[in-house]
């Protein structure tokens, strides 16, 4: 006997199965490409969706480099008016820099974007005011951060890709809007977001961690207990970074990690300790430098705090386990290598105003 | 096709709905007269109803209404009453216990104080609940296994959720009422404490749970697979061995030289069942109040082995001289 099912029940059936083919779309499907880089065991591996990759590489593709310039002749600096980082190059190689920074950063707008009609020199348009402590901060970048970017380098390109802001950025997340009152206030997490990979962890971690430094490591030193007081709480925090660190560089915790021991560097891989310099490094430029042209950008341009844009993780590595694969941008683009800033004046602790102008060579 | 092989109720009994034995003096009498559904037939019993509310049951009922009011309208709050997004989010939304900082104080409502009403009134309504299952079972003559088997699992949630906030003096260790929260917390529970893998009584846990699971799919199918001779009848076949018992003890002979019985099956299903909460309780219990990392607890006792190192010299850069902070 064919047994008879009530409608409901053939309803109810019916959107059961097309919910679980709906959900059949979302899956990665094999064959899915498994490279192993611990020890046989332990579970180190890393892996890759060959359709993902293949779709990520056309993003990661680093464009046509003009000629390079001779380094010979007479200096920007002593050619031109009102040149305040890039003096120190030939007028040959200043004016590639800038027809590359065109098609970097600005491709569609074009000079316009940052230069004021016809006077080349002019700081009206706040665009240029950014631009210059933007190299600034990327000659501090190759020259003090090679602990993170070793000698390849990163150019404006790294994180703009065309773009005139770059497409990964972040400001402080003020969280969505809530009731308020007696209900519980907003503790920062129970909410998706794309940077932590649609958790319920907390959203912004970037604001305790890659702005301020509060303390990341959680995980007890000790077998019993001591005098470790860090919370499960705290661990969301610490945790919602990691992810990040994972979604921006399209790896698993175990590039780096130990996934049974996550403290132990010993466990760990070199990657680690190059990612440790990168925490240290954002937080730099994000204080030093984003935070520094606080009063440069207008409004428009701010988060929903009033905050400057910041940088993360995938504001470079946009998915990729290095910037662009590594390709050796700084080869190509000397001009961009340094003197670091820093030598020249401490820029991290000049006020924002006069930190452009303190800084030039002259 | 077999009769026997179906993934649904073979036969519905109809009859006039029966209301169940007489109830001993000073309980309630039972609500409803029953009733039967065709659906809930091809599942279980057909008869749905009548149903026994009395104080205890009503008392629970009200508590965990009370509690999944708090619960469900702070989590509301939290979209600022969208109805949408309430939808759209449920899963990530929850009622967050206090911050760390707080203690074991009472908090402001807006702080964690909701939590800790929510969590008062849900244990009320668990406890009630528990009493209510230890009184009917009493009412109809029967023992109390099903009460102690669901005390079992109270432990683990009063461990997780009072007894073990209460002895790290924070009740911002418990954990948050929400779906994908809590299990967020969980593996920020096994990240702060150092990989709860290398916890032996969380290996005890995990080992009840699949050895539950393993006992029940051999007992259901064991069974089902001898329904024909009349396996289904357990208790007959415990104490007059019937062809169905025979066969089913010979099976499992032949297979691994052991069986239990048809008595014996229901000590061991239970017994996996009540321990996998009970040492799981435990394991909970001793995280963070007596052991800080487990994984270093595994080393000191000898149960973490060690691989060769693949990359050689990784040192913390923090303790390097002259690293940034």
């Amino acid at each position: 006997m064919i047994p008879t099912f009530p409608l409901a029940f053939r309803i109810a059936a019916a959107v059961a199965i097309l919910v679980t083919i709906g959900a059949a779309f979302t899956l990665d499907y094999p064959p899915i490409d498994v490279v192993q880089r611990g020890y046989r065991g332990v579970g180190m591996n890393e892996n890759y969706n060959p359709r993902l990759l293949a779709r990520q590489e056309e993003a990661n593709i680093v464009p046509a480099e003009l000629p390079l310039a001779s380094p010979a002749g007479p200096k920007a600096g002593e050619v031109y008016h009102n040149v305040r980082v890039l003096g120190d190059l030939s007028v040959g190689q200043f004016t590639r820099v800038m027809a590359t920074i065109t098609n970097w950063v600005a491709p569609k707008q074009g000079c316009a974007y940052c230069h004021a009609g016809a006077n080349l020199a002019s700081d009206a348009l706040y665009t240029k005011v950014v631009s210059r402590r933007m190299l600034q901060m990327t000659r501090h970048i190759n020259a003090d951060w090679q602990t993170h970017v070793q000698n390849v380098g990163v150019t404006c390109w790294t994180c703009h890709r065309g773009n005139s802001v770059p497409s990964e950025i972040w400001f402080t997340d003020p969280g969505p809007p809530h009731a308020g009152g007696v209900a519980q206030d907003w503790s920062g997490k129970n909410h998706p977001a794309a940077a932590i990979n649609d958790t319920s962890l907390p959203a912004d971690p970037f604001t305790p961690f890659l702005l301020h430094d509060a303390q990341i490591r959680i995980q007890s030193e000790t077998a019993l207990p001591t005098n470790d007081y860090a919370s499960i709480k705290q661990t969301d925090w610490t945790y919602a970074l990691m992810i990040h660190f994972s979604q921006a560089l399209g790896l698993n915790c175990t590039y780096c990690h130990n996934s049974r021991e996550w403290r132990d560097w010993s466990q760990s891989t070199p990657q680690r300790v190059t990612a440790w310099y990168g925490i240290r490094m954002v937080r730099n430029l994000n204080n030093a430098y984003l935070q520094s042209i606080a009063d440069v950008f207008p409004a428009n341009r701010l988060g929903p705090t009033g905050d400057v844009p910041k940088i993360n993780c995938a504001t470079c590595h946009q998915g990729a386990f290095k910037p662009l694969y590594g390709a050796d941008v700084l080869k190509d683009n000397p001009e961009l290598a340094g003197p670091s800033p820093e030598t020249l004046h401490s820029a991290a602790t000049a006020p924002a105003s006069t930190a452009v102008a303190a800084t030039s060579p002259q | 096709m077999a009769e026997y092989q179906n993934i649904f109720n073979r036969v519905q009994v109809r009859y006039p709905p029966y209301p169940g034995v007489p109830l001993p003096s000073g309980n309630w009498p039972r609500q409803g007269r029953g009733v039967f559904s065709w659906l809930l037939g091809q599942f279980g019993d057909p008869q749905v109803g009548p149903f026994y509310l009395g104080p205890l049951g009503l008392a629970s009922i009200a508590c965990g209404i009370v509690a999944i009011e708090i619960i469900g309208l702070n989590m509301w709050a939290s979209v600022n009453w969208d109805p949408i997004q309430f939808i759209r989010q449920l899963p990530w939304l929850a009622l967050e216990p206090p911050p760390p900082a707080n203690g074991l104080r009472f908090p402001p409502l807006n702080q964690g104080g909701w939590w800790l009403m929510a969590g008062f009134f849900l244990t009320a309504s668990i406890l009630l609940w528990w009493a209510r299952m230890y009184r009917r079972a009493r009412a109809l003559g029967m023992g109390t296994h099903v009460a102690w088997a669901f005390a079992s699992a109270i432990w683990l949630y009063l461990v997780l959720g009072f007894i073990r906030p209460l002895l790290m003096g924070s009740w911002g260790e418990a954990v948050p009422f929400g779906i994908f929260p809590h299990l967020d917390w969980t593996a920020s529970f096994s990240i702060r404490y150092g990989n709860l893998f290398y916890n032996p009584f969380h290996m005890l846990s995990i080992a009840f749970l699949y050895g539950s699971a393993l006992l029940f799919a051999m007992h259901g199918a064991t069974v089902l697979a001898v329904s024909r001779f009349g396996g289904e009848r357990e208790i007959e076949q415990t104490v007059e061995r019937g062809t169905a018992a025979e066969r089913a003890a010979l099976f499992w002979r032949w297979c691994m030289g052991f069986n239990a019985t048809f008595e014996s099956i229901h000590r061991w299903g239970w017994w996996f069942a009540v321990l996998c909460t009970f040492t799981g309780g435990i394991g909970i219990l001793l995280t963070g109040t007596v052991v800080d990392n487990w994984y270093l607890w595994g080393v000191k006792h000898g149960i973490v082995p060690t691989y060769p190192q693949v990359w050689q010299g990784v040192v913390d850069p923090a303790t390097l001289p002259g690293a940034p902070k």
